[in-house]
């Protein structure tokens, strides 16, 4: 066991994390820790591109984008957290500018911008162009354009790190930070990091899902790490599911693609969305376009033999635009699926993409023990964290806004109360909860696979805790994740090796997956409401009597050792925007 | 009612014809033994399916052992480059109905850096070679308030090299790198030409220089390996000669 000290630990390099290492790093010793290599990490998938009111081609303010993203979000978004977002999106996209990313350009030589779903002029009278981007690589632009700048300060990272455990310690009947421990994944060792403050910036745990946009390493460790040690997690039923993903795959096909004029057809050829949100047409909300898609298939206007899928039409624009605006997913189309695009449509089908919930923090990035008590010393920001910026719904275009604006708020933040915090004693035997944690797994000699119990995870989750839910899939799906829980425990792996074992990892992996899962079918149980990303069959209108607030998700251990998950309730914030029917 | 799955899916799999496919990896595992060796394994496969479905599959079922690095699984983070029957490719976008699957299909470790594990590289001196590039926008002078203004002439003129996903495929297929490690390879000068070429940027002079060396781009012998193998479609080849060219002409 090694002990590292630094003033901050960073947990995690995507855009978050290396947007909260550039501020820290000019201000404080910090140290990067990340299960991946940075350039590695998942922002780099995200296509279409980041909001910002620059009103660069057509009259946008601030103002709207707060609006769109609080409707987006179903009212669930609290709203002061909104304002910043929308406001600091400005300097955010200008920031990045400046580092060098090379967005594409309008013939005036500024920052371009298109169309988004759910983004509009003046409240919702029409789509406005707000998405600046770079084609449909934005998120891959902005994670070489973020690591370019750590390399130019000098952050130092700790690469394929792999880190299992949240270290606090009670200091006068307060938990705080104390550090972290990581596993080192070409060694075996396990590395304990000291550290005043620590910013989780781990990203989103859509693994449990089975047809997901999410990589293989997402798997919400950071998530698991907090909750593990008793901290809350927030509205983890609110997942979204993107509309686009290749069929049978749920590899993301941006809706960049439709803001450039692309349109979802049924197997009649129909544009079906005009039904469901006249306006916004097919750039409604997400979580709208995904149920409108179901609800097609379910009518039996699926596409295919098994009519289980729509098509994504981008038959009619010119190639050139295809060629100069989306030149990845076409590729995709073309690769994975053997299909042409400017001739052809693309069979599609809603993936899981994205967790509206998780970490609660407050706008400055520290995290929440509970509805208001902030644990020193510690910070999250992005996918992994819940502001809540994104409600029961996040707008396209807004998690990239998301990870420079509250990773640089995280980072500023965690860096100042460094300046003037101490260190705080590491708890007695740091490294003893991971140590045995990987000493069980990679002795043990259980009958059961890890293979087999993320499949069938990730079966129930699709099946029971995805677009449509009803009291009756939840409970099934509360039911078997905690019977794959049980079999979790007979669980062994084949490499007993400590020299990059990958196997061991995906163990560890699949266990806060499991965890997670929990969580969030318990709290999309008690939730008797639709809302965004929640829908509920049984419950299909929104009640803001009983639910405009935030569920809070506790991990309770009783003196026998038994789990359970206790849910409490936290209020929204409102400020300018009272709840009103949502139409797209 | 759930949401509809593709529990239905089954019957499309029994009109799929799957296939055997053996697939032939180099397995390295110092904790074990000191010498790599080859090991077959065969498996039923849709051939639709991508090389890394065949490694998760072996990994997964047969041999928990197999280690190899992957992520995002559609071409993007670069971490699953591989030499897959004799080429550097992603396995990850490499589909097995491309590769022949009526013969053993070959996976090995790329080439050039220290073989770790299985598939796994030490990728820090890759990494090295990149941070000497000096891969980030310097521009001198005063900050404007907004956005510095580019043509959209201006921004195309370096777009092919902005694809970089630093997989080091094109690295560690260079006969040039293999046979000299020092030489900073393909990837890192791809690098240097987003910025060299960037009309933003001020330091393409100390980059230049940088490529100057005995060990920069006239190293380059022009075999084309490298463009062959971007899973990018980034015409790196070009990008280093237009490299040489700039140290030339010093116009750029």
């Amino acid at each position: 066991m090694k002990i590292h000290k630094y003033d901050t630990v960073i947990v995690g390099a995507g855009g978050a994390g290396m947007r909260a290492a550039i501020e820290s790093t000019k201000r404080c010793r910090t140290a990067v820790l990340t299960k991946l290599y940075p350039t590695r990490s998942h922002t780099g998938a995200a296509q279409g591109g980041m909001a910002a009111a620059l009103a660069n081609v057509e009259e946008d303010n601030w103002e709207w984008h707060t609006f769109d993203t609080v409707k987006g979000g179903d009212y669930l978004v609290d709203q002061d957290a909104a304002e910043i977002l929308a406001k600091e999106a400005i300097d955010a996209v200008l920031d990045l500018e400046k580092m060098g990313l090379p967005f594409n350009r309008t013939p005036g030589g500024t920052i371009d911008q298109r169309r988004f779903g759910g983004h509009s002029r003046n409240h919702g009278e029409a789509p406005v162009r707000r998405s600046c981007y770079a084609a449909d690589r934005t998120g891959h632009m902005i994670l070489q354009t973020l690591y370019q700048n750590c390399v130019k300060e000098g952050v130092e990272f700790f690469n394929e790190f792999y880190v299992l455990d949240l270290l606090l310690t009670e200091v006068d009947g307060v938990k705080r930070t104390a550090g972290v421990v990581a596993y080192e994944l070409a060694t075996g060792e396990v590395h304990v990091f000291q550290a005043k403050s620590v910013v989780f910036a781990s990203g989103g745990n859509g693994k449990f899902f089975k047809v997901s946009s999410n990589a293989h390493t997402l798997t919400g460790d950071g998530q698991a790490a907090a909750f593990r040690r008793g901290l809350p997690l927030e509205d983890m039923e609110f997942f979204q599911f993107h509309p686009t993903g290749i069929w049978r795959m749920g590899i993301l096909l941006t809706e960049g693609a439709r803001g450039e004029g692309g349109i979802l057809r049924n197997k009649d050829g129909e544009r079906f969305m005009e039904k469901y949100a006249p306006v916004m047409k097919d750039l409604a909300s997400r979580d709208v376009v995904s149920r409108s898609i179901y609800t097609e298939i379910r009518e039996g206007r699926g596409c295919g033999p098994e009519g289980d899928h729509v098509f994504l039409d981008l038959t009619h624009l010119p190639p050139e635009q295809l060629d100069a605006k989306l030149p990845d997913i076409t590729e995709f189309a073309r690769t994975y699926l053997g299909i042409e695009p400017y001739t052809d449509p693309i069979p599609i089908q809603p993936t899981a993409h994205y967790a509206m919930g998780g970490i609660p923090t407050n706008v400055k990035g520290e995290v929440l023990a509970d509805n208001t008590t902030v644990v020193p010393g510690l910070y999250a920001a992005g996918e992994v964290a819940c502001v809540s910026v994104h409600g029961a719904n996040r707008l396209g275009t807004n998690s990239l806004l998301d990870i420079n604006v509250f990773g640089r708020r995280a980072g500023v933040a965690a860096a100042d109360y460094a300046a003037t915090a101490d260190f705080v004693e590491l708890p007695e035997g740091p490294e003893t909860f991971v140590v045995e944690e990987v000493e069980r797994l990679r002795g043990a000699t259980g009958s059961e696979r890890v293979t087999d119990i993320r499949k069938a995870l990730q079966e129930t989750m699709d099946k029971n805790v995805m677009v449509f839910r009803t009291e009756q899939t939840l409970k099934e799906a509360v039911a078997e994740v905690g019977a794959l829980r049980e079999r979790y425990r007979n669980v062994s792996v084949q490499d007993k090796g400590r020299r990059f074992n990958t196997d061991l990892l995906e163990a560890i992996e699949l266990g806060n997956l499991l965890e997670l899962a929990e969580v969030t079918a318990v709290s999309a149980l008690a939730r008797k409401e639709s809302r965004g990303g929640h829908y509920r069959e049984d419950y299909p209108n929104r009640d803001d009597v009983n639910f405009m607030r935030h569920t809070m998700a506790y991990r309770e251990v009783g003196d026998d050792g038994t789990e359970s998950i206790r849910l409490d309730y936290k209020p929204v914030v409102t400020t300018r925007y009272q709840p009103m029917e949502r139409k797209y | 009612m759930s949401t509809p799955t593709l529990d239905k899916s089954d019957q499309v799999e029994d009109a799929t014809p799957y296939i055997t496919a053996t697939f032939r990896i180099r397995r390295f595992n110092p904790e074990v033994a000191a010498e790599a060796t080859w090991e077959d394994f065969t498996i039923e496969i849709d051939p639709k399916e991508r090389v890394l479905d065949a490694l998760h599959k072996i990994k997964w079922e047969l041999d928990g052992t197999l280690t190899f690095r992957r992520s995002c699984a559609h071409g993007i983070c670069g971490s699953d480059a591989m030499r897959i029957n004799g080429r550097n490719r992603l396995a990850c976008k490499t589909l097995i109905k491309d590769i022949n699957p009526e013969k053993p299909i070959t996976v090995e470790a790329i080439k050039g850096l220290t073989l770790l594990k299985d598939l796994v590289v030490d990728m820090e001196p890759f990494f090295q070679a990149y941070r000497d590039v000096m891969p980030f926008l310097v521009a001198n002078g005063n900050e404007p308030t907004r956005e510095r203004l580019q043509s959209a002439e201006d921004r195309e003129r370096f777009d092919d090299t902005t694809k970089c996903i630093l997989c080091a495929a094109c690295t560690s297929s260079c006969p040039v790198f293999w046979n000299d490690g020092q030489y900073f390879g393909p990837a890192a000068i791809v690098n240097a030409h987003r910025f060299i070429f960037d009309s933003r940027d001020d330091a393409g002079e100390q980059r230049l220089e940088i490529l100057n060396d005995r060990d920069g781009v006239w190293r380059c012998r022009t075999t084309f390996n490298c463009t062959d193998a971007c899973p990018r479609g980034i015409e790196v080849t070009k990008a280093i000669q237009e490299v040489k060219r700039a140290l030339i002409t010093r116009r750029y």
